[in-house]
């Protein structure tokens, strides 16, 4: 049985409980439920759940195949615009994306599920190993890939489509980004991220290098030396700090070392969690946090987040979803001290704040909450090391409308870059993007004529 | 409360709602329960000769096809009469009658077309206390092999010989159903009045093959890997019998001659609509077959509402309403004039109507304002077809205006004409040019 002692335990809920805390939280459609969803699709002309999605899926018509009985052909006009359109379908804040926008919310304030419904098309596909796609004839191109995250996966497998060799040099020893690493367990469960890299993989013409970093192992001068293009998709491998007293103390942990450990362990009853936890931020990762701190059985878990809730990060869905699984949520909070006791976390002391002249001010009201362990979830930044002199915008590669760095045969995308949503699906689609722009650039160098004309 | 009770031919029901004659009727057992749940009468269903009775397929017997969310919208049957002996059927019926004296109980019949057979078979329904008959030319399948059922619908000359036997061998009423597989259903219908049949019934089912098993590529229902036509009916089925009635209700010959109607009612509503026509009641079958016998609650409070509501007290109040606005194309007003518009509150804008009117009608309906989603009909383009209206998704949402007599109408620069005029008339009928000359 679970324990409920104080401080930071693993074990605290008998394991059944966990089995069942973070096994899928969206159970896919079977055949019928999806043949019902797929009925609300009015295959709208000029759909905007098309418009709203990133990668710019032909929505209505992938839903039309599913109701008219073709799974596979609906997977193929999906992974035609986005190949990582399976891991979207379980991640993607459809809530702020296509099913937002869907015409059906107007009349009925229920969208069709176009996630669940591009999860059921996926799922069939991948099941059975249908491979859509196969090489160009070689080009002899090679290019390197820094980050097997969703932004480096959607462009090394068009760049492999298109006839070149892929090389993807990736830090962590596992391919896929946040993918495996942060995704919040109960979005993408049973190893869909490796399965997803070994479907998408399947083209062939990639190569991954699993534990190579950039700036450590090898440096952007020698990519762009012994490549013919090289893309970045390095994600945000920094955090914030708190800069607080007491942010040393033993129990206070960046979010995202531990959302990675949860997804990686083998028994979730392994991982140690406060009684009390008290999350700071209020994005997707502070939600993700929580939530999953509270599905790791801790008693109390509270975010505080510095301004309103209508400026959260975090989707309405998430906030809901976070209080639906006993998060409470706190605004107009900002962290003060870390308290310690025996050189643990014991508290936390936090201030009022207010929009003073449009800006945020502390009030000078102070609070103290109690707390066993404080996750970080103040925002990733992105780390430099290793690009050189690239130009940064506001700390992240900058890049022009194709993806196009400002050095010459450097392309970037993804988290990593200052454009579009923090998003895997805006990843995908930078990365897609990028390869594309690649590719015309290789084929204009290798035949300028064609290019002029 | 408006009063359903229903005279049909001196055959007295509690309500209009009749189950035609079909499965549901095929045995005491159904027809007890049907009656149990309200319905007005039963046609049983058709009775063959005396004799050994005929087999039915042992495989499938339906197909269907389906509209959104796996609504029934069509069905189609290869069933043949009832494969019950005569004897057993007649008995039940007898006591049916017995039990519930207040409801019509009309024998469906159906033997070959030889005047010994029915001269035989008469005697024997009308010893039952049957309210009627109804002559079944109408099954498309099977029994039409045999020379029966539609092969006798179909040739007008065999049905008015048959009606009069029955008439001659019968005190009871006699109803003609007839089949919908047939080029101009006013002949058959004017056959059976020639022969002094009391009313026509129709429609019965329509020649079909409902869908194609793709693997196997033989049609469905499919029996030891063959299938045939069957026959067509459900809510599908509806405009083709509603027509059908019409036609019949409006053609100088047969005008006046009582019709029950057939095919597709499933709501009051349709009922309504049949009754209307100059049916005066209706019969159910596939609804029945797909919902079960409660939806005749459905069916007597919603009429009886739409009654009380337009103050209608009986149904002579609404039978044959709509039968002299039903008229020929050439008889219409070529100087209505009627345009598009859109509730824009009531658009969700999923910019269907935009898509049917510019690929396929007049380029009519904007799809986007000033940079904006927007959706609105352009008066200068609209011909007022009605397209737009039928494929969007929100009910009411769009809906035909027609233009005051005077209002310049956008399209033609020109003043909506006060005046009633149509094709005969028209200066580009070449005909009518003629007559001019
Ligand atoms: C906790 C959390 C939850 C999230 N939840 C969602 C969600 O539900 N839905 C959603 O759409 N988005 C979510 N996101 C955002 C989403 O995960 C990212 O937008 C997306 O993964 C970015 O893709 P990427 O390829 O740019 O970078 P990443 O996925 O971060 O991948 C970058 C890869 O580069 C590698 N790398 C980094 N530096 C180097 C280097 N120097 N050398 C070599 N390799 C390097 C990393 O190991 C990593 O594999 C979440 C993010 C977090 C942190
Ligand atoms: C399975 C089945 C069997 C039928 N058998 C008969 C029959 O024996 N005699 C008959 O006159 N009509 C028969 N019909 C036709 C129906 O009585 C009715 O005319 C037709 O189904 C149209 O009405 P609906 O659309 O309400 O079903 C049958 C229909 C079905 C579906
Ligand atoms: S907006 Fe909704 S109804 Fe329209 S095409 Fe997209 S999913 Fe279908
Ligand atoms: S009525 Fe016809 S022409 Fe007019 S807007 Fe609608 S579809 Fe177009
Ligand atoms: S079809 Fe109807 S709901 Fe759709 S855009 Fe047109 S008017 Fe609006």
């Amino acid at each position: 049985m679970g324990t409920n002692v104080s401080g930071i335990h693993g074990g605290r809920l008998a394991p059944a409980d966990y089995e069942k805390n973070f096994s899928d939280l969206h159970p896919p459609l079977d055949h019928h439920e999806a043949l019902v969803a797929a009925d609300r699709c009015y295959f709208c002309y000029d759909a905007p759940c098309m418009t709203a999605c990133p990668t710019s899926i032909d929505i209505p018509m992938f839903i039309r195949q599913i109701s008219t009985g073709n799974p596979i052909g609906s997977a193929k006009t999906i992974f035609d615009q986005n190949i990582l359109g399976g891991v979207c379908a379980r991640v993607c804040p459809t809530e702020t994306l296509c099913e937002q926008v869907c015409v059906r919310n107007t009349a009925e304030e229920r969208p069709v599920e176009i996630g669940r419904l591009q999860r059921y098309a996926t799922d069939t596909a991948m099941e059975q190993n249908i491979q859509f796609y196969q090489r160009a004839e070689r080009t002899g191109s090679r290019i390197a890939v820094v980050g097997a995250g969703p932004a480096g996966l959607a462009c090394a497998h068009r760049l492999a489509m298109n006839g070149h060799d892929v090389i993807i040099f990736d830090a962590r020893v596992k391919p896929g980004g946040l993918n495996e690493y942060g995704i919040a367990t109960y979005k993408s469960t049973d190893d869909f991220a490796q399965r997803e890299v070994d479907y998408l993989l399947s083209i062939g013409g990639i190569e991954i290098r699993n534990g190579q970093k950039l700036g450590r192992d090898f440096t952007l001068g020698e990519l762009t030396e012994n490549f013919d293009a090289v893309f970045l998709g390095m994600g945000l491998a920094g955090v914030n700090a708190l800069k607080t007293e007491g942010e040393q103390l033993s129990g206070v942990e960046d979010a995202v070392d531990f959302i990675a450990a949860l997804r990686q362990v083998e028994n979730k009853a392994d991982i140690a969690i406060g009684r009390r936890v008290v999350v700071i931020g209020g994005g997707m990762t502070a939600i993700d946090a929580a939530v999953q701190s509270k599905l790791l059985g801790a008693e109390e878990v509270t975010i505080c987040y510095r301004r309103g809730k209508e400026h959260m990060n975090a989707s309405e869905y998430e906030q809901d979803l976070a209080t639906s699984k006993g998060v409470m949520i706190r605004h107009w909070l900002q962290p003060k001290r870390v308290i310690g006791k025996d050189g643990k976390v014991a508290g936390i002391e936090v201030e009022y704040t207010a929009m003073q002249d449009g800006r945020l001010v502390g009030t000078g009201e102070t609070g103290i909450l109690a707390a066993d362990q404080i996750f970080k979830a103040i925002g990733q930044t992105f780390d430099p090391t290793g690009v050189g002199n690239l130009r940064l915008e506001a700390g992240r590669i900058a890049i022009d409308a194709e993806g196009r760095t400002s050095m010459a045969r450097v392309w970037a995308g993804g988290d990593c870059v200052k454009a579009g949503e923090d998003l895997t699906v805006t990843s995908v689609a930078q990365g897609r993007d990028a390869a594309d722009s690649i590719n015309r650039a290789l084929a204009a160098a290798a035949n300028p004529a064609v290019a002029v004309a | 409360m408006a009063d359903l009770r229903n005279n049909f031919v001196g055959i007295k029901s509690p309500n209009p709602f009749w189950l035609a004659s079909a499965p549901p009727t095929d045995k005491a057992y159904n027809v007890e329960r049907a009656f149990k749940a309200g319905w007005g009468g039963v046609v049983w269903k058709t009775l063959g000769e005396e004799g050994p009775p005929v087999v039915n397929v042992n495989g499938p017997r339906y197909g269907a096809i389906w509209g959104a969310d796996r609504r029934l919208l069509g069905l189609n049957n290869i069933e043949l009469i009832t494969d019950r002996p005569l004897q057993v059927n007649l008995q039940e019926m007898k006591q049916v009658k017995m039990n519930w004296p207040d409801r019509a109980l009309i024998a469906s019949i159906m033997v070959p077309c030889e005047e010994a057979s029915w001269k035989a078979i008469l005697p024997l329904v009308e010893e039952t206390g049957a309210d009627g008959i109804e002559l079944n030319f109408g099954c498309p399948h099977g029994m039409s092999e045999r020379g029966m059922g539609s092969a006798v619908g179909q040739v007008p000359e065999y049905i008015e010989m048959v009606v009069r036997w029955c008439k001659q061998y019968t005190r009871m009423p006699v109803i003609t159903k007839l089949t919908p597989n047939i080029t101009d259903v006013r002949k058959p219908a004017r056959a059976a009045k020639a022969g002094g049949t009391d009313a026509v019934s129709l429609i019965n089912t329509i020649n079909s093959i409902v869908s194609v098993d793709l693997d196997s590529f033989a049609p469905q229902p499919t029996v030891g890997g063959k299938g045939s036509h069957g026959g067509y009916c459900g809510p599908a089925v509806k405009p083709i019998a509603l027509n059908m009635v019409a036609e019949i209700a409006r053609d100088p010959e047969t005008y006046g001659l009582p019709i029950s109607g057939i095919g597709g009612v499933t709501t009051w509503r349709d009922a309504a609509e049949f009754m209307t026509l100059g049916a005066g009641n209706v019969q159910v079958c596939t609804a029945a077959m797909t919902y079960g016998f409660k939806i005749v609650e459905e069916m007597i409070t919603g009429l009886s509402d739409w009654m009380d509501a337009k103050g209608h007290r009986t149904l002579e109040d609404i039978t044959g309403r709509a039968v002299p606005n039903v008229t020929d194309w050439q008889y219409l007003n070529l100087n209505y004039i009627a345009k598009a518009h859109i509730d824009q509150d009531a658009c969700i804008k999923c910019g269907r109507c935009h898509i049917a009117c510019e690929d396929t009608s007049h380029q009519a309906i904007t799809s986007m304002v000033d940079g904006v989603r927007h959706f609105e009909v352009m008066e200068d383009e609209c011909v007022g077809c009605n397209l737009c209206v039928n494929v969007c998704p929100v009910d009411n949402c769009i809906t035909m205006v027609g233009l005051e007599a005077g209002v310049v109408d956008q399209r033609t620069g020109k003043p909506v004409d006060p005046n009633y005029a149509n094709w005969t008339t028209h200066p580009n009928n070449p005909m009518a040019r003629q007559a001019a000359e």
